[in-house]
């Protein structure tokens, strides 16, 4: 019976290995500068924790499986130090393995969060509200115009709450429901919450970040793929939270220019 | 009941019904001639309608198609080329002394195209309407009465395919603004009033029908312009005119 589970315990490992050796499940391509690092630190650690895995679950078959029918009066031999000695050891492996990742991840982390904009980043607001994202562009004047949330008026389309009788900055402001970035040009991502927590998240940018109501926070980013990709939000944020989602549209300069150029025709 | 009874029964009953059966015709008859009374007239805008800004539907890919070659715009004002303003309703606000119509027509609040069809709907108090869905989307439907008013404001989410809604409103209110949070630029009017009342059509005109003879006050609202009111009189028979003109801002 106990060479059953030990053989059943090898079994469950194997098999439970072969999806992710196989690479049947993969994440989208990566479509960022930065995104790579992120990517490399998954591996990593998936290769960690799964040799760990791997070797812990086979030890244990193979302990089943050597100890199983022991006869009385066979000597039990004890780990050094007893109990406590295998605490102590099992506590500093463990300790050094998760301070060792957390090191390396920092590096990928850090190498997109911590860092600030360059400064010919080209700027974006971003707005989350229930239960839709909007992007403001500043224009030619390169400047946002100041925000009033009493003047925030969905039916009129008013999405971020501006004058633009009375601000000069707003007045040529862009408004747009999906956001279009040049390819190969770094982003920097202004986001601000209307009401409540959200989340911007897109997998191929390899980034996901919470907004937070009152705060403003940023992210920077360079796409280097054309496409339309989804942004979704990811904090759970109210009734319609499943359907919060726009598209980043990723174009060459050209097309950028011209989507641009349309968008304002239409403010 | 001997036989001859029975054959008198069955004659008064026949008659009875034959009988209920013509008055009912001929009052049909009476309501679908040409109304005796009636109010008409246009709704116009001075000067030039604030700009409408397009709606992007990008978010909801299946409303986006529908209008990838008309782009729809926000309807706050919605004004024709000679100036006639859509969307008005015209109500009686004083001197109808008579109860809510008493109609069995249930209209439909439409989503359609990630948008309300009407964009403004006039009912009556207690008059049941219908909330449908045609768009392969959900959405939901969040009708804002005044807070702490006597009409209750409910959000309920129908999914593409789902049933209608059925709903009532009790008490007059112009005007119930109705979002879905779905779809931040949604926005539509639900206007309830007692009494007959006009929406303009894309002329600007409206007409009010069946009116009995009487002082009125008429009130025109419009949902970004607010409300007109003036004062007519209407004679048995003789259908009166009052138009209304709305300044733009």
């Amino acid at each position: 019976m106990a060479k059953l589970v030990a053989v059943t315990l090898a079994l469950i490992t194997i098999a439970s290995a072969v999806p992710i050796l196989a690479h049947i499940w993969v994440p989208p391509a990566d479509i960022s500068t930065h995104g790579h690092l992120i990517d490399e630190q998954m591996s990593d650690t998936m290769a960690e924790a799964g040799i760990c895995f791997i070797a812990a679950q086979l030890i244990l078959a193979a302990f089943i499986w050597m100890f199983s029918n022991r006869k009385p009066g066979d000597k039990i031999k004890n780990f050094p130090g007893g109990a406590k000695g295998l605490v102590t050891a099992a506590f500093l492996l463990v300790g050094t393995e998760v301070l060792a990742l957390g090191f390396f991840g920092t590096r990928a982390w850090a190498d997109v969060f911590l860092t600030p904009a360059s400064a010919n980043s080209m700027p974006v607001q971003v707005q989350a509200g229930q239960f839709a994202f909007y992007f403001r562009y500043p224009g030619p004047d390169g400047k946002f115009g100041p925000i009033h949330p009493d003047k925030i008026n969905e039916a009129s389309q008013n999405i971020f709450g501006l004058d633009v009788d009375n601000d000069p900055d707003s007045k040529d402001d862009i408004v747009t429901a999906e956001m279009g970035v040049p390819m190969n040009k770094e982003i920097h991502l202004l986001m601000h919450a209307k009401d409540v927590g959200h989340s911007f998240y897109v997998r191929e940018l390899r980034m996901q970040q919470d907004f937070v109501p009152g705060l403003d926070l940023s992210l920077h980013f360079t796409a280097t793929k054309v496409g339309r990709y989804e942004i979704v939000c990811t904090q759970l944020c109210g009734l319609g939270h499943y359907n919060m989602k726009a598209y980043l549209n990723v174009m060459s300069q050209p097309d950028y220019d011209d989507w641009l150029k349309k968008q304002a025709s239409m403010q | 009941m001997t036989k001859p009874n029975r054959h008198k029964a069955i004659a008064i009953a026949s008659a009875a019904l034959l009988l209920t059966l013509v008055v009912t015709m001929s009052q049909r008859r009476v309501k679908a001639a040409p109304p005796e009374s009636g109010i008409s007239g246009t709704i116009k805008l001075e000067g030039t309608a604030p700009h409408q800004r397009p709606i992007d539907m990008s978010k909801e890919p299946a409303c986006a198609a529908v209008h990838k070659a008309n782009p729809v715009t926000t309807e706050n004002v919605v004004a024709g080329p000679d100036g006639g303003l859509k969307n008005v309703v015209v109500y009686i606000s004083e001197g109808w002394s008579g109860a809510a119509q008493a109609t069995t027509a249930i209209p439909t609040w439409d989503q359609k195209g990630c948008q309300y069809i009407p964009h403004v709907m006039g009912l009556d108090v207690n008059q049941h309407f219908k909330v449908t869905n045609s768009d392969p989307t959900s959405h939901n439907i969040h009708p804002m009465p005044k807070p702490g008013g006597p009409n209750h404001e409910w959000n309920k989410s129908q999914p593409s395919g789902a049933p209608p809604i059925d709903a009532v409103w009790g008490t007059e209110e112009v005007a119930i603004h109705v979002k879905c949070n779905i779809h931040p630029w949604m926005s539509g009017y639900m206007v309830v009033v007692k009494g007959p009342y006009g929406i303009s059509d894309e002329k600007g005109s409206y007409k009010i029908e069946n009116l009995p003879a009487g002082n009125y006050t008429l009130t025109a609202w419009q949902e970004t312009y607010g409300t007109q009111t003036q004062k007519v009189t209407v004679a048995a028979g003789k259908p009166v005119s009052a138009n209304f003109t709305f300044k733009a801002k």
